[in-house]
């Protein structure tokens, strides 16, 4: 790597980080982070911010050490982007980013993260119609991060694969509650794997793992187009 | 649809196109599908390379995504405060006036009516000549009247943007008032329940605080047909379970702005649970079935509104 000697003496058994991303010494511990502006009062030293697992989910697939694929530099389509939090973090570590979010009032401060990153997009658009922003986000994305709280979230990441390139990666965390409150989590995840593979133009999973030590209900899903 | 345009086609004969025309393109296109978009406007000649179509991109996404969340604000919570507040006043003096004119009305006509209804009479009849001063506070009151309804339209109109879920659970004139009441939506979604439940009822609460009344089972939220509509000894629970309702719609609301048609449907079964139990003896109940608000974690208080 070619990190030298800004790393961290004790690098803890996770070295798959994407170029960008560091373990640093920040406010005495040992935290993940990248470097840009702040966003959102996240403790910050040397220009490095830390990224809180438990405020984001992609954080904690990264911190939990899956199989992500993430080398950094790659173009990322980011559904549910919100106020910003965690695409303010992928845009400092990867090339174009669009960020589509559906809310208006969190896509204000979405608008102030993507203020001083030039390579983050963000659009008020509904992940649930890729029709509408098909002619701003470009064809064979290389990652696709999905965080989208409603229901139908396997339908979100079918109806936008469209968007991925043929070895590209989906990074999705499905929200159990967003399904249905009142069902077993595990029953809502074997659904949604059960649809986004269920096609010959779905996904093949590679990786699950539940992210409950960080997010409660959520489960992480890496997987690739079929 | 089945243009495959990026959407720089439209901008595409005019190198300096404005901030708001980047925008439109933005937030009216639509493709049915995606393309690579930067060497398309590489070859078309709009952009020099892909640096420079980034920056244009980046242009566009800003101004696009600042206007529509403008717009959007613009139709905020402070504007249904300031309507409804305006509504209240508007019916109020209407009244009042309308009172006045009656009472004038009385001492030139024995067959004068009362209320807005009379001044109605008054101001679409032939000014008598001896009455024009009283004619002319009639149409005032008229006037007032039909302003009042007017900024009724106008909540109507606005809510359902502004508060989709509180406006579909209690009616967009209610959740209106609800907002004014806690002094705006994002203190709405961060009230309890149970204060959510007493909202407009503050005289009695305080009464019961000093400890010489039973607490207050609604407050505003009695207008809702819910409450209203259910036999008196169950009315306590069921202003308990829309309050409930009424807060996770107003946090849905504030802090994700999503629709949620679920809550509606939970909300009229339960009120139909508690509905069918009239009769029935109290069963001291409803707990089993308030798992949804309690997964949720919304913290479901009693707000020491239950009857005694």
């Amino acid at each position: 790597m070619l990190m030298g000697s800004t790393i961290p003496t004790e690098v803890p058994t996770m070295s798959n980080l994407p170029q960008g991303v560091e373990r640093r010494q920040i406010d005495g511990e040992e935290r993940l982070a990248t470097r840009g502006e702040p966003v959102y009062g996240e403790p910050i030293e040397d220009e490095w911010r830390a990224w809180d697992p438990h405020r984001s989910k992609l954080g904690a697939m990264i911190e939990l050490g899956l199989d992500h694929g993430l080398e950094g530099g790659e173009t990322v389509l980011y559904l549910g982007a919100a106020s910003g939090t965690t695409v303010s973090h992928v845009a400092d570590f990867s090339g174009p980013t669009y960020a589509v979010e559906f809310a208006p009032r969190p896509a204000r401060d979405l608008l102030s993260a993507a203020e001083s990153r030039p390579r983050l997009f963000p659009l008020l658009k509904d992940a649930r119609k890729p029709e509408t922003y098909a002619h701003v986000v470009e064809s064979d994305v290389e990652v696709i991060v999905q965080d989208v709280a409603t229901r139908g979230q396997a339908r979100v990441a079918l109806e936008n694969r469209q968007f991925l390139a043929e070895d590209g990666r989906l990074l999705l965390a499905v929200k159990a509650r967003s399904e249905d409150v009142t069902r077993d989590p595990e029953d809502v995840f074997a659904d949604v794997r059960e649809e986004l593979t269920a096609s010959s133009d779905g996904y093949e999973i590679l990786e699950t793992e539940r992210l409950d030590d960080y997010h409660t209900d959520h489960l992480a899903i890496v997987a690739r187009p079929q | 649809m089945t243009t495959t345009a990026g959407w720089f086609a439209a901008v595409a004969s005019d190198s300096d196109a404005s901030d708001d025309a980047l925008a439109a393109t933005i937030r009216e296109g639509a493709a049915s599908e995606s393309d690579s978009w930067p060497a398309r406007a590489v070859d078309a000649g709009i952009v020099d390379d892909e640096n420079e179509y980034y920056d244009l991109l980046h242009r566009a996404t800003m101004a696009a995504t600042r206007a529509a969340v403008t717009e959007r604000e613009r139709a905020d919570d402070s504007q249904l405060i300031h309507a409804i507040r305006a509504m209240d006043d508007c019916q109020r003096t209407a009244n009042e006036l309308a009172e006045r004119v009656a009472e004038w009305g009385g001492t030139l006509d024995p067959d004068a009516g009362t209320g807005i209804e009379y001044a109605r009479a008054l101001a679409s009849d032939d000014p008598d000549p001896d009455e024009t001063a009283v004619t002319s506070l009639a149409e005032q009151v008229v006037e007032l009247e039909k302003e009042a309804e007017r900024l009724g339209e106008y909540i109507e109109q606005t809510m359902p943007t502004v508060a989709p879920n509180l406006s579909a659970l209690a009616g967009p004139v209610l959740g209106a008032r609800l907002i004014s009441l806690a002094g705006g939506l994002e203190s709405l979604a961060k009230k309890p329940s149970g204060t959510v439940q007493v909202l407009g009822a503050e005289d009695a609460l305080f009464a019961h605080l000093r400890g010489h009344a039973p607490s207050p089972k609604h407050g505003i939220i009695y207008m809702h047909d819910g409450v209203r509509r259910t036999p008196m000894e169950n009315r306590g629970s069921a202003a308990r379970a829309l309050a409930g309702k009424l807060s996770i719609g107003a946090r849905v609301d504030h802090y994700s702005g999503e629709y949620r048609p679920d809550l509606e449907a939970e909300l009229t079964e339960r009120l139909e649970t508690i509905r069918a139990r009239t009769g029935d003896e109290y069963n001291g109940g409803g707990e089993g079935s308030d798992a949804v608000a309690d997964a949720d974690g919304v913290d479901d208080t009693d707000g020491g509104a239950d009857d005694e």
